[in-house]
Order: structure tokens, then C-alpha cells, then sequence
């Protein structure tokens, strides 16, 4: 019985940059925790069951047809009683979870605000560039409902939405992600190891790596090489670089840059050009623009591999589409539903990335099984937001004179 | 704890919106107020609850206990599992009419004047 009960928020991993929660701001999480966890698991099939009880009857009834697209279930299932109800709680839950976070982190602004600046002092790992404008797709919402998005400054050099994507991130993901919130950047690694062992990367780089929960990982891992990791937004990478000083991790840079321009580095440059839960956020101008980008800056049979959840395609039931889809329009994922409708590996083709080099694997968090449970091996049982990925992979090809063009 | 020292209104702050148009659930706009509220309620009197165990614990453990004590409490691996138990309770119960809604939804009654009728005749 108890071991499916998500940990309590007190397993979180603590550093000096954590921002301190309290015993009833912990326990707010606590009830976040397992209010995501009932709407997704308890609550969670009632949409199916509308659907196939009244929703879809009711439209073969009006069209005499079934459903030929996700957008059309989503106009049916938007009038439907139940999906409206969990849609409120799925969306309160959000809004709440972003509240506790703010709350927590502005009473200690002060305090968090100076310790990032010793600790950014004194590593000497954050690179910021005033001139990298923040893209539209970056802006145009504040993406998960965070307010102020990744970028906004409360006041001049804080680290407020950083601190505050970091210490909620734990109640969105029902822990899923381990204590560090780095059960990503941990499945990554677990699959990069076991896929080429004695694999020894020199520079890598990751891209929209907001406060670098993926990255550090990764650079913990490989302590040998250099870790990039880079975003286009000062004030999650402020925090991102005092998170892993905290952390005592000496291999990493977070640099302001943005992916659509690695102009400052050269061609082949990196051995592995990472991105976890990025490619979504983007635009569908400017994904190809930074694959391309991604293709230069690779090295020679260097490694490129995006984590996401899994494409759309013709296979998957157009119901589950929708349902994955729900994050673009409840959320403020604007780029979700048209980003995984795409066919991603001919946007990796035309990027430059040959498809008979390309790849796709199965990645789940890795945590610590004493303290976390297991992300629930039914996928669908929560769209979108079960701690398992795909990784879509290339690793480049040896010949380095091909034109992206070309290798289509 | 008392916020920052150039008069940055945490409390105020804290609750700015994010920016984008939010999708009206309801066709009565008071509904959605009052899902913001029901449940922003649900999670204070759960962390009561978790407030009034921790006290109960400390003091099960040391006969007295201070505010300190009570913030910088981390329950075991037990308490925690515990309480963890506790709160999934306490969801079931808050959350019975929509879990009910669904077994409606599996089960298709028959309208209760139906069987009312049937008793009536049979």
C-alpha cells in the first residue's frame, strides 16, 4: 500500500542555494504532491470514460463520423461537464503550485539573492550577455503558468523564477524526478553510459537548460569533460550556476546564449549537444533553425540526443493525442501540440542529421529507489508528465563535409 | 524571513498571474473563482493536519517541544509513510464527489423514477 505514496517534499536534497521551505509550505507541496497524483491516477480515467460514453457518440450522432483529429476531440471533450471539472483542478493545481513557490522564495529573496552572488563570485560559472534578446516564443506566455516565465527579473539581478521553477518542481512531478530534480539528466546519462561505455566526451553542451537540473548531472558524471549549458533567460541561469556551485560542481559554464545562434563557437566544437524537455518550448521556425545550429557545432560522430515525450504520430490514438495535448492550451505550452505533430525525425534529417544515423530510445527517471517510487510503468496514465521519455538521437556522421541540404 | 529589505511586497507578489489569457472552465465565471478557492482551503486544512501531527509527535517524543522544533521537523521514513497514508485519506474524502461522478459515468443508473415506477408495478 505504502509504496506507491509519493515521498514527502522533506526528501528533497538540500543545498546552501535551496530555498528554505517551512513546515506548512511543505506541507502545501505535500498536498500538491498528492493532489497531481490523484487527478492523473484516481480521477484520471473519467476523460476516457466521457469520451467513450457520451462525447464520442454525441459527435458520431452530429457529424456521422468519428473524429479525424485531436483538435476536434478537444472542442467535444471542452463541453463535456467532467473534462471541464478536472481541467479547473488540473489548472488550480498548477496555479497553486506556482503561488507556494513565489511565496517561499520572495520572503527570502534577500538572503537567496546574496548567497547566488557569493557563490557566482566565487565559482566564476555564470556568463551572462546583456545583448541575447529573449526570443517571442519565449515571451509571448509565461510558459507552465510560471509568472514572470523564465525570464523576468523581480527586481535587478534576482534569481526568483529560477528558485521558484526549483522548488516546486518536486510537487508537478509528484517526485518523480528524484531529490534533485535530476531524474532527467540522470536517465541521460544512464543511457549514454550503458549505450557506449568507454565513451569520453571532451565538450558538451546543453541547450534551454534553464536552471541546469539536467546538466549537472551530466557533468557529474563525465568530470573529465566541459559542460556548456545554455539559455537565453539571466535570471533562471543565475540561479541555475549558484545551484550547481552549490552543489560543488566544477565542470559546468551557464552561459546567456541563445540555440538558434552558437555562432561563438566553432564548427564541431562539442562532443554532445544535449537538450531535456526543450524542443516544446520552441517555434516552428526556430526549432529547425537550432538543429541546424546543433549540427554545426557537432563534432564529428558526436552525440545528439533530445529528451521528450513521445511524437505524435498516426499509431497513437487520436484520444491520447489529445490528451497529451492538454499542457498547450491549460498550461502555456503554445508549442506542444504543433511541436510533437511534427515528424521529428525529418526535422532532424533536414537539419543535417542523416536518418540511417538516427535513433530512437526508451529513457525513464532515474531516482533513488529507496526514498522515490517508480514513475508508473502505464504511460497513458499520465499524459505527459510521466517520468518517461523518449530520446531522439543521432550520432552524427564521421564524414563532416556533408551540407545539411544534402543529407536529407 | 521578513521579505526583502527595499520594500518588495512578497505577499502581493507572490501572487502575480502569469501572463497568457486563462481558459474559463465554467460557462458561470463564479465557478472557476470558486474552484481557486475550495481548493486553496483544501490545502491549508491538509497542512494543518500535518501541522497538528507534527505536534502531536514531538510531543509523543519529547513531552515538550518549541516552534523551531516544529519547522525544522522531518519525519522519518515511517511518520512520513504515514502521513503520506493520511493525506491520501484525507483526498479520498475531500475528492468523493468527482470519484463518484466516475462510477456514475461506469455504471449508468437508471433514472431513479424508473425503478420507482418498476417497484410500483412489479
Amino acid at each position: 500500500m505504502a509504496s506507491d505514496l509519493p515521498p514527502p517534499y522533506t526528501a528533497m536534497t538540500r543545498h546552501d542555494m535551496m530555498p528554505r521551505a517551512n513546515h506548512d509550505e511543505t506541507a502545501r507541496f505535500n498536498f500538491l504532491t498528492h493532489f497531481n497524483r490523484y487527478l492523473s491516477g484516481a480521477i484520471g480515467g473519467g476523460n476516457k470514460l466521457a469520451y467513450d460514453k457520451r462525447v464520442l457518440p454525441a459527435f458520431r450522432e452530429t457529424h456521422g463520423r468519428d473524429p479525424e483529429h485531436r483538435y476536434e476531440i478537444r472542442d467535444a471533450m471542452n463541453e463535456d461537464s467532467w473534462h471541464r471539472n478536472w481541467s479547473a483542478l488540473k489548472r488550480n493545481s498548477m496555479e497553486m503550485r506556482q503561488h507556494n513557490g513565489r511565496q517561499i522564495v520572495l520572503r527570502q529573496l534577500d538572503e537567496l539573492d546574496a548567497m547566488a552572488a557569493k557563490l557566482i563570485e566565487q565559482s566564476g560559472i555564470l556568463e551572462l550577455d546583456p545583448s541575447v534578446e529573449q526570443p517571442p516564443y519565449q515571451t509571448a506566455v509565461d510558459i507552465h503558468c510560471q509568472p514572470g516565465g523564465y525570464h523576468t527579473e523581480e527586481r535587478e539581478n534576482d534569481v526568483t523564477v529560477g528558485a521558484n521553477y526549483d522548488v516546486g518542481l518536486f510537487a508537478t512531478t509528484g517526485g518523480a524526478l528524484g531529490g534533485s530534480n535530476d531524474g532527467g539528466g540522470q536517465a541521460v546519462v544512464g543511457w549514454v553510459k550503458a549505450e557506449r561505455p568507454d565513451w569520453r566526451p571532451r565538450r558538451i553542451l546543453d541547450i534551454g537548460c534553464t536552471v541546469g537540473h539536467n546538466a549537472v548531472p551530466i557533468a557529474l558524471a563525465y568530470p573529465d569533460a566541459e559542460v556548456i549549458a545554455i539559455d537565453t533567460a539571466a535570471a533562471s541561469l543565475r540561479y541555475g550556476a549558484a545551484r550547481a556551485a552549490a552543489m560543488g560542481v566544477r565542470n559546468i559554464k551557464f552561459v546567456q546564449a541563445s540555440g538558434e545562434d552558437l555562432s561563438r563557437w566553432a564548427d564541431g566544437h562539442f562532443d554532445w549537444v544535449q537538450t531535456t524537455m526543450f524542443l516544446h518550448e520552441l517555434s516552428s521556425k526556430a526549432m529547425p533553425r537550432l538543429l541546424k545550429e546543433a549540427h554545426r557545432v557537432l563534432s564529428p560522430e558526436g552525440l545528439i540526443l533530445h529528451v521528450e515525450q513521445p511524437q505524435y504520430s498516426d499509431e497513437m490514438p487520436l484520444f491520447e493525442q489529445f490528451m497529451r495535448d492538454w499542457d498547450a492550451f491549460n498550461n502555456n505550452e503554445p508549442f506542444w501540440t504543433a511541436m510533437h505533430g511534427q515528424d521529428l525525425k525529418q526535422v532532424m534529417a533536414d537539419a543535417g542529421f542523416a536518418r540511417e544515423s538516427q535513433f530512437v530510445a526508451g529513457v525513464r527517471a532515474v531516482v533513488d529507489p529507496e526514498i522515490f517510487p517508480p514513475s508508473p510503468d502505464d504511460g497513458e496514465e499520465d499524459f505527459g508528465r510521466a517520468a518517461i521519455w523518449n530520446a531522439y538521437g543521432a550520432w552524427k556522421d564521421p564524414v563532416t563535409s556533408i551540407e545539411p541540404a544534402a543529407a536529407v | 524571513m521578513s521579505g526583502a529589505d527595499d520594500g518588495l511586497d512578497w505577499v502581493a507578489l507572490s501572487g502575480k498571474r502569469a501572463k497568457g489569457k486563462r481558459p474559463e472552465y465554467f460557462d458561470e465565471p463564479a465557478l472557476d473563482r470558486l474552484y481557486s478557492t475550495v481548493f486553496a482551503l483544501a490545502a491549508e486544512v491538509s497542512a494543518l493536519r500535518d501541522r497538528q501531527d507534527t505536534i502531536e509527535r514531538l510531543l509523543e517524543k519529547n513531552g515538550a517541544l518549541s516552534r523551531e522544533e516544529i519547522e525544522a521537523y522531518v519525519p522519518d521514513r515511517q511518520a512520513g509513510e504515514e502521513r503520506g497514508l493520511a493525506t491520501r485519506a484525507y483526498m479520498g474524502r475531500i475528492m468523493r464527489g468527482f470519484q463518484q461522478e466516475l462510477e456514475a459515468m461506469e455504471a449508468d443508473d437508471q433514472p431513479i423514477m424508473d425503478i420507482v415506477e418498476r417497484l410500483k408495478r412489479e
